[in-house]
């Protein structure tokens, strides 16, 4: 096992974290100001803006999903607790120590175990709950004659504003997260370049370095 | 390849951005033209003859029946027409509720009844001479054409009875009519036809409806964007459409929601609706926000938008009304007070004796709640509880459930008008009259009440007061260009929304659950603290044996 610089972030899913921050960022101010926080939107363009940003949005995961699953990168989500007790403890006390992060990248798992959970959370807990309930509040003007629609849209609202609440605190954590460990740069550059260090199996790096050099440094 | 991903996402956003900020204030509304044209009065457009050389119309005339007479001479059939309208019969039985209303029977909280009062009241019914109960209703040639078709300006009603010389001197001194010119000038009513007594209801200049006011004879577009003289020039009858002199859109039966829109080729003629010209759609899909606007007008009434304000133009409407301290006298005399200066620099009464005190508004906010078009009218016959807070002259229903109802716009009329104390009922009031009972000359509200509920043998308790009464009156008027329409943010706000009162519906912006609010703010503060706590004890904790 070496460490190596390996291109673990292709360029699609580059693309697809920084196009996902920015409408998530457009999602969480435009939709905060509808809820009556803010006014640096008018009414109107809040909802033109929170609706436009939605769909790209949706269409975009639309893709991701396909993209996760045809190229197997579903995988990297697939939850486990083996490691698990090490990384808790260091966010916990051993990051105050100065202590290293207990886990190294592996090519076909670039999260730790936390951060897998927490993603894989994200994927199908928060994300379908705000999308979810996004396009039925969306489509109200659908089923707006069913009985009782009115109280049925307060309880769509409800969980959509709860779930952006949600969704709110895990961005918060998510870029604190970034200055723990090495720098925050260091966090960020991978993300950006696509590149980062990863222990490789001797086998890997052979197959890399033979069928696809240019991911490797 | 990347680049244009790149490009294309904030491209994408910025043209839905957009078009749904288009400057709102540069929206085509019809073009002004030059010069005034004609009203435009509804179909009967492009007439084949010119009454002006009708040897008929030729006069002279002795009175207003000879020129009805000349009229019906030709229009054989109008007589047995116009004597089925509520312009004439003053009278209207609501096939849902059963109730009897019109005029003729209704009271309101303003000069209350006209029932007793035809001689001065009937100034406004389209006919010639009715002062008392024998009026024959079924005589044609007492029908008023003129009031409503001749376009002199110089017509005019006089009460059709003396009343008392306090109030009859009022009228003296007026110039004589000129009947043959005013015949000859006959065409489609204009606003100032209809206006002579729907602009005046109430007893003076807008002091019934807030939406309808002398204001409106010539009105710039920004008054009413169907009216006005620099823009569409609309006659009323080009909304309020007639069929054998039945007019639609009467207040008795209102579609608060028109669900057939402007139905099979070419203009429905049933209805004075919104939806009937600019159908169920009218929105122009060009925006995400007209989409959403569209899907608002299975809830939201026309009105509720487009008209943000009424008793605009320059002329007051009255809000309140207060008989309590009628009847006050200078010298045995009747007097009367000016106290407000309206927008048009018109001065008016604040005080009369035979009136009370009058509170006037402009530019005013209305009313907003759930109709569903049906009113309930507490009528002569209504009986209520005599100790009731107040009483609603017209209540009305309707939710957010019911497929008939939308959110309209309202003028509320508070009164403190006279009831029979002791059975819990309305009291018609003798108000004009040259005997020593009416009101009117007379300043005994005792005697005008016994008077007007004897007359008509009527259960009188002898005891009257003074309860407090709310009318509701529906806006409908003065409907403002679009680019003054409310935008969106003056309902969807959590504060001093327009729909602040208004229930059943879950309005985002306006609404919300507090205790998620209270919740979720706190988890995310609560993040904030710990990622600060955390940061700051990673800061000062001992950096030692640093990785390479």
């Amino acid at each position: 096992m070496t460490l190596q610089r390996v291109k673990i972030f292709s360029r699609f899913e580059r693309f697809w974290h920084w196009s996902q921050m920015l409408l998530i960022v457009v999602l969480l101010v435009t939709g905060f100001g509808l809820h009556g926080f803010h006014d640096i939107f008018t009414f109107e363009q809040a909802v033109t803006l929170h609706t436009a940003a939605a769909m790209v949005l949706l269409f975009l995961w639309l893709f991701a999903t396909f993209w996760l699953f045809t190229t197997r990168s579903w995988r990297h989500f697939i939850p486990s607790l083996s490691g698990m007790w090490g990384v808790l403890r260091f966010y916990s006390f051993g990051i105050f120590k100065g202590e290293r992060h207990p886990y190294r990248k592996a090519y076909w798992r670039k999260h730790n175990p936390l951060q897998a959970l927490a993603y894989l959370m994200l994927k199908i807990v928060l994300f379908p709950a705000i999308w979810i309930t996004g396009l039925i509040y969306l489509f109200y003007f659908a089923w707006r004659d069913i009985p009782d629609a009115a109280q049925w849209l307060h309880l769509v609202a409800l969980i959509h504003t709860g779930a952006a609440f949600a969704i709110l605190t895990f961005v918060l954590v998510h870029v604190y997260m970034l200055t723990t460990g090495h720098s925050f740069r260091e966090h960020l550059m991978p993300m950006i370049t696509g590149f980062d260090e990863v222990d490789l199996t001797p086998e890997e790096e052979a197959y890399l370095r033979k069928d696809q050099p240019q991911d490797i440094r | 390849m990347r680049p244009s991903i790149g490009i294309l996402m904030p491209c994408l956003l910025l043209a839905v951005f957009a078009v749904g900020a288009q400057a709102r204030d540069n929206w085509p509304t019809p073009p002004g033209s030059e010069g005034a044209p004609a009203q435009v009065s509804g179909p009967l457009q492009g007439g084949t003859a010119d009454h002006a050389k009708f040897d008929e119309l030729r006069g002279p005339f002795e009175d207003g029946r000879a020129v009805t007479r000349a009229c019906l001479g030709c229009h054989t059939e109008t007589g047995q027409h116009f004597m089925q309208n509520i312009h004439w019969t003053w009278s209207y039985v609501d096939p849902e509720t059963g109730q009897q209303l019109g005029k003729r029977h209704l009271i309101n909280n303003f000069c209350t009844n006209s029932r007793g009062n035809e001689g001065m009241c009937a100034q406004c019914h389209a006919g010639y001479g009715w002062k008392d109960e024998d009026f024959d209703f079924s005589d044609e040639t007492r029908i008023d054409c003129l009031v409503c078709h001749e376009t002199t300006g110089n017509y005019y009603k006089t009460p059709n009875s003396a009343g008392s010389p306090a109030c009859s001197v009022m009228f003296e001194g007026k110039p004589p009519i000129d009947l043959a010119a005013a015949a000859q000038s006959v065409g489609l009513p204009q606003r100032a036809n209809c206006g002579a007594c729907h602009f005046n209801g109430g007893g003076g200049d807008n002091v019934k409806h807030g939406d309808l006011s002398t204001a409106l004879k010539a009105p710039p577009r920004t008054l009413d964007v169907h009216m006005g003289e620099d823009g569409l020039n609309f006659a009323c009858t080009a909304c309020h459409v007639t069929d054998k002199h039945v007019w639609a859109g009467s207040r008795y039966r209102i579609v608060a929601r028109d669900t057939e829109g402007t139905g099979k080729p070419g203009q429905r003629t049933d209805v004075a609706t919104c939806e009937s010209c600019h159908g169920l759609s009218p929105h122009p899909v060009d925006s995400l926000a007209s989409f959403k606007l569209n899907d608002h007008v299975q809830s939201i009434a026309c009105q509720t938008c487009h008209i943000p304000e009424f008793a605009r133009g320059g002329v007051a409407t009255v809000v309140d009304w207060d008989w309590r301290t009628a009847g006050k006298t200078r010298d045995g005399e009747g007097y009367h007070e000016e106290g407000y200066i309206q927008g048009n620099g018109g001065h008016r009464y604040t005080y009369k004796s035979i009136k009370g005190n009058f509170t006037y508004a402009e530019k005013l906010v209305p009313a907003y709640d759930w109709f569903d078009g049906q009113m309930h009218y507490t009528t002569i016959d209504t009986r209520f509880d005599p100790a009731a807070e107040s009483i609603e002259i017209n209540g009305f229903e309707g939710s957010r459930a019911d497929p008939a109802s939308r959110i309209w716009p309202f003028k509320r009329m508070h009164t403190w008008q006279p009831y029979d104390k002791g059975n819990g009922t309305l009291v018609y009031t003798h108000l004009w009259g040259e005997d020593d009972a009416a009101y009117w000359g007379n300043y005994d509200m005792a005697a005008a009440i016994e008077k007007g509920m004897a007359d008509f043998g009527l259960d009188y308790s002898g005891d009257y007061g003074f309860i407090e009464t709310i009318s509701w009156w529906p806006i409908t008027h003065m409907v403002a260009p679009k680019e003054q329409a409310l935008g969106c943010g003056d309902c969807h706000t959590p504060q001093n929304s327009r729909l602040a009162s208004v229930e059943g519906v879950y309005m985002p912006g306006r609404d919300r659950n507090r205790w998620l609010d209270i919740i979720g703010t706190l988890i995310v503060a609560g993040t904030l603290a710990g990622i600060i706590i955390h940061g700051l004890v990673r800061f000062f904790s001992p950096k030692s044996e640093h990785h390479a």
